[in-house]
C-alpha cells in the first residue's frame, strides 16, 4: 500500500511539474531570434569582468609570490649553477615584463573597444611596418638569450679532464641509488649487469685491477671545492639522477653510461645556516608540528624534527616506488671526506669477506 | 540585421544535387558518410574521452592535496586499487598515464582537429563533403576502435599501462619492472596503433580535401584561417605521426618477440635479460619525432579557430593575414626539427642540445607574430562579446602565459634543473592543454547553430562556464610554476617521503580546490550541451553576421550542403567593416559584412585579396 502511494505521488509531482512547465512556456513572450547573441548590455558587462579578470592575474601573480617564494630553491651551491640561476633571473625578468604588458594590453582592449550599436570598427588588414617590428624585436632579444644559454649550457657540459676531477660512479635501480668511488687511482673498474653476483651488486669486473680498490656506499659524501664528474648508470630502467640544490641533472640509462661534472662550493653545515633555508626548515617543522598533534591524538607516532640535508632524488618514472627512490648528500671539507672514505671497504675486501 | 545582399549564384554543371537517398537510421547516425554526422561522432565522442581523462585528473588532485586522507570515492571507483579510501601508488601512475593518453590523443587531437576539420573544410571551401566520404567514414571508425581498447585497458588485472604517456622503454617494455606494462600495456600499443591508423586516413582526406575541392573563385590566399590550419596541421600528422607507428611497433617487437631495438644490459628482478644493443635513446627520438609535432597537431585548429572568432566577432578582418599564414607555415616547418628539447639530459651529445635549442628558441618569433597579430585585431574593433569570443580571448592569454614560459624550458642550460619537474606541466598545460581546449570551446559555441541545425547554446550558462573556468585554469596552473621551481619532481605519487617538501602541502591544496571547482562547473557546459541540442533556441541563418560560406547553407543539414548550386566565391573571408569609396559607409549600406559569395561592388576599393 505503501508503495503504491509512493508512486502515486511521484506520478502525480511529476504531472505538476509538467503542468506548471507548460504554463510558464505560454505565459512566456515568444523570445526574439538573436536572444542568445551578446546585446549591448552583455558587451558592456563582458568588457568589465575582462579588466577584473586582468586584476585577478595580477593579484593571483602578487599573491603567489608573496605567499610561497619561501619555498624556492635556495642559492645554488655548485660553481655552474650561478650562472644557470643568472640566466635564469634573465629569463624570468624578460618573460614577467613581456607577460604583464602583452595581458594588459589584450584586456584592456577587450574592455575599451567592447561594441555597441553605434560603434564602428576601423577597417585594419595589414600594416607590413609593424609586422617588421614585432618580428625583429623579438628576433634580438631571443638571440641574446640563446648566445648567452648555448655559451653557458656548453661550458656546463663539457668536462675539462685537466680539472682532475673526482670521478664518481652514480648506479641506479629499482629504487635505490649506490655510488661508486674510483679508489685511491680515481679510476672504476669495468662493470657490466652480467657480472652481477652474490655481493658484487654493481656487476664490477673481479678481473680489472682498476676495480680492486673501488669503494661502493649508499650515502654520497662530496669534498667543497672540488669538481666531481658523475658517471651514471642504470641497471633496469630509466632513472634520472636530480640534484636541485646544485642545479645538476643526467638520465640514468641502461645500456649505456652519461655524465655530468659538478663543482659543489657549500658544504652542507653552511647550507643550514643559509637565511633561507634557516627560514625554510622552520616553517617545514611547523608544519610537521601540527601534524604530529594530529597523529598523537590518533595514538601514532610524531614525525621527525626535519633538519636540512641535500638531496639526490629519482626525476624519470621509474616505477611504483618512484616517489621514494633518494639517496643523501653530503657536501664537507677535504679532510671530513678523506677520513669518511677512509672507513668504507673497498670492493676488494668486501668480495674476499 | 539585412539579409545577405545580391547573392549570385551560378549554374553549377558539375554537381548533381537534388538527389536525396533514403537514409535509415544506421546510414544516417552510425555508418554516416556525411562529414556533418562524422563531425559530430567525433565531438561526442571527443567529450565522452575528455570527461573520462577530466575525472582521472580530479582523482591524483585529491591524492596530491591529501595525501593521508582517505576518500570513498577512490574505493568506488579504483577498486581494488583504492581499498579503503587509500590510492595505490601503481594506479596512481596508471592515472596520470591515462589521464595523458587520453587528453593529448584522444580529446585534443581527434576531438579537437577531428570534430572542427570535418565539420569546417567542406562547408568553407565550398564542397558538397569530403574528397572521400567513406574513408572519412573509416576514419572515425577506427578512432572509435581505438577508443574502445583504450577503455577496455582499465579494466586489464594487472593494470593500464602506467609507464607515462611517453612510454618510455625499457619500463614500458618490462612486466616485471612495472604491472601496467603487461597487458595493460600491449592495448595501449594496439589502441595507438590503430589511432594513428585513423589520424592518418583523415589528415589524407583533409589534404586532399582542401587542395581539389575548393569552389570557383576560392584560391588559396582567400580560404579563411580556420582552414589554413586544419591544412597544416594534416601535413604535419601525416609526416610525424608514422614515425610513432615505427617506434610503437619496434616497442612490440621488442615486448614480445624478444627483439633488442630499446633494450640493452638489463639486470630486473633478479636476472640479466639477453636484450643487448638496443638504445631507450633511440625510442625516445623516435617517439618525440612525433610527439613534438603533436603538441602543434594540437594547437595549430585551436590557432585557427580563434584567429576566425576573433575576426567575426570584433567585425574586423584578421590582422596580417598573410603573417597569420606565414607564422603557422613557419610553425609546422619548425615543429619538426625541435624534438631533442625533450631530450637535453637524456645522454644525447650536448652538441645536439646547442641546435636543438636553436631551433627550439626560433619558434617563439611565429608564435610572438601571432599573438602580437590577435591583440590587433582586437584593437578599435567592435567587440560582440558572444562567449566564442571570450573563449578565443582567453586563449590569447593562456597561450602568452605558457609560451613565455617556453623561453625557460627551451634553453638547454635552464631546463637541466627544471627539466620533469612541476614546471614543465604548468607550462604545457596552459600553453597546449588548457589553450586547445579554449580553441575547441570556442569552436562548440561559435559552430553549435551550424552543428545543430540552427539550435544555438544559451549564453548566460555559457558566460557562467567560460569565468569559472578562465579563473579556475590559472588559480591551478600558474602556482603549479612555483612547486616546479622548487625542484618537486612530477610524477611523484605523494612527497611526504621527503620532508623537504612539506612546505608545499598547501599549494596543493589551493591547486585541487581551483580543480575541483574547474571540473565541477564543466557541468554546467554538458547540461548546456546537451540541452541546447534538443531544446536550444533557434537562431538565424547566420546568427554572428559571419562572412564564411558555411553559413550561406541552410539549417535544415542536407547531403551535399547546398540545396542549389554550390556558391562561387569573389572575396577574401575578412571584409568586415569595409567602407565604401567616399567612405559614408559600409560597402552594403547597413550591413557591416559583406560574404565571401558576394562579388565585387562598383563602390568600393579592391584589395589584393
Amino acid at each position: 500500500m505503501t508503495a503504491f502511494l509512493v508512486v502515486l505521488v511521484i506520478i502525480l509531482f511529476g504531472i505538476s511539474v509538467w503542468q506548471m512547465s507548460r504554463i510558464f512556456q505560454l505565459a512566456q513572450v515568444k523570445p526574439s531570434v538573436n536572444s542568445e547573441i551578446a546585446s549591448d548590455k552583455d558587451n558592456n558587462t563582458q568588457g568589465y569582468l575582462m579588466m577584473g579578470f586582468l586584476a585577478f592575474i595580477y593579484i593571483l601573480t602578487i599573491v603567489s609570490f608573496w605567499l610561497w617564494s619561501d619555498t624556492l630553491l635556495p642559492d645554488s651551491a655548485s660553481e655552474h649553477g650561478s650562472r644557470i640561476d643568472n640566466l635564469m633571473l634573465i629569463s624570468m625578468i624578460l618573460i614577467f615584463f613581456v607577460g604583464i604588458i602583452t595581458q594588459g594590453v589584450l584586456h584592456y582592449f577587450a574592455f575599451i573597444y567592447r561594441g555597441n550599436k553605434v560603434k564602428r570598427a576601423t577597417f585594419y588588414a595589414d600594416n607590413d611596418k609593424l609586422e617588421f617590428i614585432w618580428t625583429i624585436i623579438p628576433v634580438i632579444v631571443l638571440a641574446g638569450l640563446i648566445i648567452y644559454g648555448l655559451f653557458t649550457w656548453t661550458d656546463i657540459m663539457n668536462v675539462d679532464k685537466d680539472d682532475d676531477p673526482l670521478i664518481v660512479e652514480l648506479y641506479a635501480q629499482q629504487f635505490n641509488w649506490k655510488a661508486r668511488y674510483g679508489g685511491n687511482d680515481n679510476t672504476l673498474g669495468e662493470a657490466n649487469v652480467r657480472l652481477i653476483e652474490g655481493v658484487n651488486q654493481l656487476g664490477v669486473d673481479p678481473a680489472d685491477p682498476n676495480g680492486q680498490d673501488d669503494k661502493i656506499v649508499t650515502e654520497l659524501h662530496l669534498p667543497v671545492g672540488r669538481k666531481v664528474l658523475f658517471k651514471m648508470r642504470s641497471q633496469d630502467v630509466l632513472h634520472s639522477a636530480y640534484m636541485p640544490h646544485f642545479r645538476a641533472q643526467m638520465n640514468c640509462v641502461p645500456g649505456m653510461i652519461t655524465q655530468f661534472a659538478f663543482t659543489p662550493t657549500v658544504t652542507t653545515a653552511e647550507m643550514r645556516q643559509n637565511d633561507h633555508i634557516v627560514e625554510k626548515v622552520a616553517n617545514i617543522n611547523n608544519i610537521r608540528k601540527e601534524k604530529s598533534a594530529a597523529l598523537a591524538v590518533n595514538g601514532e607516532e610524531p614525525l621527525e624534527t626535519y633538519e636540512f640535508d641535500y638531496v639526490l632524488l629519482c626525476n624519470k618514472i621509474c616505477g611504483i616506488s618512484h616517489y621514494n627512490m633518494q639517496m643523501k648528500i653530503i657536501v664537507e671539507s677535504e679532510e671530513d671526506y678523506n677520513s669518511w672514505l677512509a672507513e668504507q671497504p673497498s670492493l676488494a675486501e668486501q668480495l674476499t669477506k | 540585421m539585412s539579409a545577405h545582399a545580391q547573392v549570385h549564384a551560378v549554374e553549377d554543371h558539375n554537381d548533381d544535387h537534388g538527389h536525396h537517398h533514403k537514409q535509415t537510421f544506421v546510414t544516417k547516425y552510425i555508418f554516416s558518410t556525411d562529414h556533418k554526422m562524422i563531425s559530430k561522432q567525433y565531438m561526442i565522442t571527443g567529450i565522452f574521452m575528455g570527461v573520462v581523462g577530466i575525472l582521472m585528473s580530479l582523482f591524483f588532485r585529491l591524492q596530491l592535496a591529501w595525501p593521508d586522507h582517505k576518500f570513498t570515492i577512490f574505493e568506488i571507483f579504483l577498486g581494488k586499487w583504492g581499498t579503503d579510501g587509500v590510492m595505490d601508488p601503481s594506479v596512481y601512475l596508471a592515472l596520470v598515464t591515462i589521464h595523458g593518453t587520453i587528453m593529448v590523443f584522444f580529446v585534443l587531437t581527434a576531438g579537437l582537429s577531428g570534430t572542427f576539420s570535418n565539420l569546417l573544410i567542406p562547408l568553407q571551401i565550398g564542397a558538397r563533403d569530403m574528397a572521400s566520404g567513406f574513408l572519412n567514414m573509416v576514419s572515425y571508425w577506427l578512432f572509435f576502435i581505438s577508443s574502445f581498447i583504450m577503455m577496455c585497458s582499465l579494466f586489464v588485472e594487472a593494470g593500464p599501462a602506467s609507464a607515462g604517456w611517453t612510454i618510455y622503454p625499457p619500463l614500458s617494455a618490462l612486466p616485471q619492472a612495472i604491472p601496467g606494462s603487461g597487458a595493460g600495456m600491449t592495448l595501449w600499443l594496439i589502441s595507438l596503433a590503430i589511432f594513428i591508423a585513423s589520424s592518418l586516413l583523415g589528415s589524407l582526406n583533409f589534404i586532399v580535401t582542401v587542395i581539389n575541392l575548393r569552389t570557383k573563385g576560392m584560391s588559396m590566399t582567400r580560404l579563411p584561417l580556420t582552414i589554413w590550419a586544419f591544412f597544416i596541421t594534416a601535413m604535419i600528422g601525416v609526416v610525424s605521426f608514422p614515425v610513432l607507428f615505427s617506434a610503437a611497433l619496434m616497442l612490440i617487437m621488442d615486448r614480445s618477440f624478444g627483439t633488442s631495438f630499446f633494450l640493452s644490459d638489463i639486470y630486473i628482478a633478479g636476472e640479466v635479460l639477453h636484450h643487448q644493443g638496443g638504445s631507450p635513446v633511440l625510442f625516445e627520438h623516435l617517439f618525440w619525432f612525433l610527439g613534438h609535432p603533436e603538441v602543434y597537431i594540437v594547437i595549430l585548429p585551436a590557432m585557427g579557430i580563434v584567429s576566425e572568432v576573433m575576426a567575426t566577432n570584433s567585425r574586423k578582418p584578421i590582422f596580417g593575414y598573410r603573417a597569420m599564414v606565414a607564422s603557422l607555415l613557419a610553425i609546422a616547418f619548425l615543429s619538426t626539427i625541435v624534438w631533442g628539447h625533450h631530450m637535453f639530459i637524456s645522454g644525447m651529445n650536448p652538441f645536439l642540445g646547442s641546435v636543438f635549442t636553436f631551433t627550439t628558441l626560433l619558434i617563439a618569433i611565429p608564435s610572438a607574430v601571432k599573438s602580437f597579430n590577435w591583440i590587433t585585431t582586437l584593437w578599435r574593433g567592435k567587440l560582440q562579446m558572444n562567449v566564442a569570443m571570450l573563449w578565443s580571448i582567453a586563449f590569447v592569454s593562456t597561450f602568452i602565459t605558457g609560451g613565455l614560459t617556453g623561453i625557460i624550458m627551451g634553453d638547454s642550460a635552464l631546463d637541466i634543473n627544471i627539466h620533469d619537474t612541476y614546471f614543465i606541466v604548468a607550462h604545457f598545460h596552459l600553453v597546449m592543454g588548457i589553450s586547445a581546449a579554449y580553441g575547441f570551446l570556442a569552436g562548440v559555441y561559435h559552430w553549435f547553430p551550424k552543428m545543430f541545425e540552427g539550435r544555438m547554446m544559451n549564453k548566460k550558462l555559457g558566460y557562467i562556464h567560460f569565468w569559472v573556468t578562465a579563473i579556475g585554469a590559472y588559480g591551478i596552473f600558474f602556482p603549479m610554476h612555483f612547486v616546479g621551481l622548487a625542484g618537486l619532481p612530477r610524477r611523484y605519487y605523494s612527497n611526504t617521503s621527503f620532508p623537504y617538501f612539506d612546505d608545499l602541502a598547501d599549494i596543493n591544496v589551493v591547486m585541487t580546490i581551483f580543480a575541483i571547482i574547474t571540473i565541477a562547473v564543466q557541468v554546467v557546459f554538458l547540461y548546456n550541451f546537451i540541452y541546447s541540442m534538443f531544446y536550444g533556441k533557434m537562431g538565424s541563418k547566420n546568427p554572428w553576421n559571419a562572412t564564411t560560406l558555411e553559413w550561406t547553407t541552410e539549417l535544415k543539414h542536407i547531403h551535399g550542403n547546398w540545396d542549389g548550386p554550390i556558391p562561387h566565391v569573389y572575396r577574401w573571408s575578412y571584409d568586415y567593416s569595409k567602407l565604401n569609396k567616399d567612405e559614408s559607409d559600409y560597402v552594403i549600406p547597413g550591413q557591416d559584412f559583406i560574404p565571401q559569395n558576394v562579388p565585387l561592388q562598383d563602390n568600393e576599393d579592391e584589395l589584393d585579396h
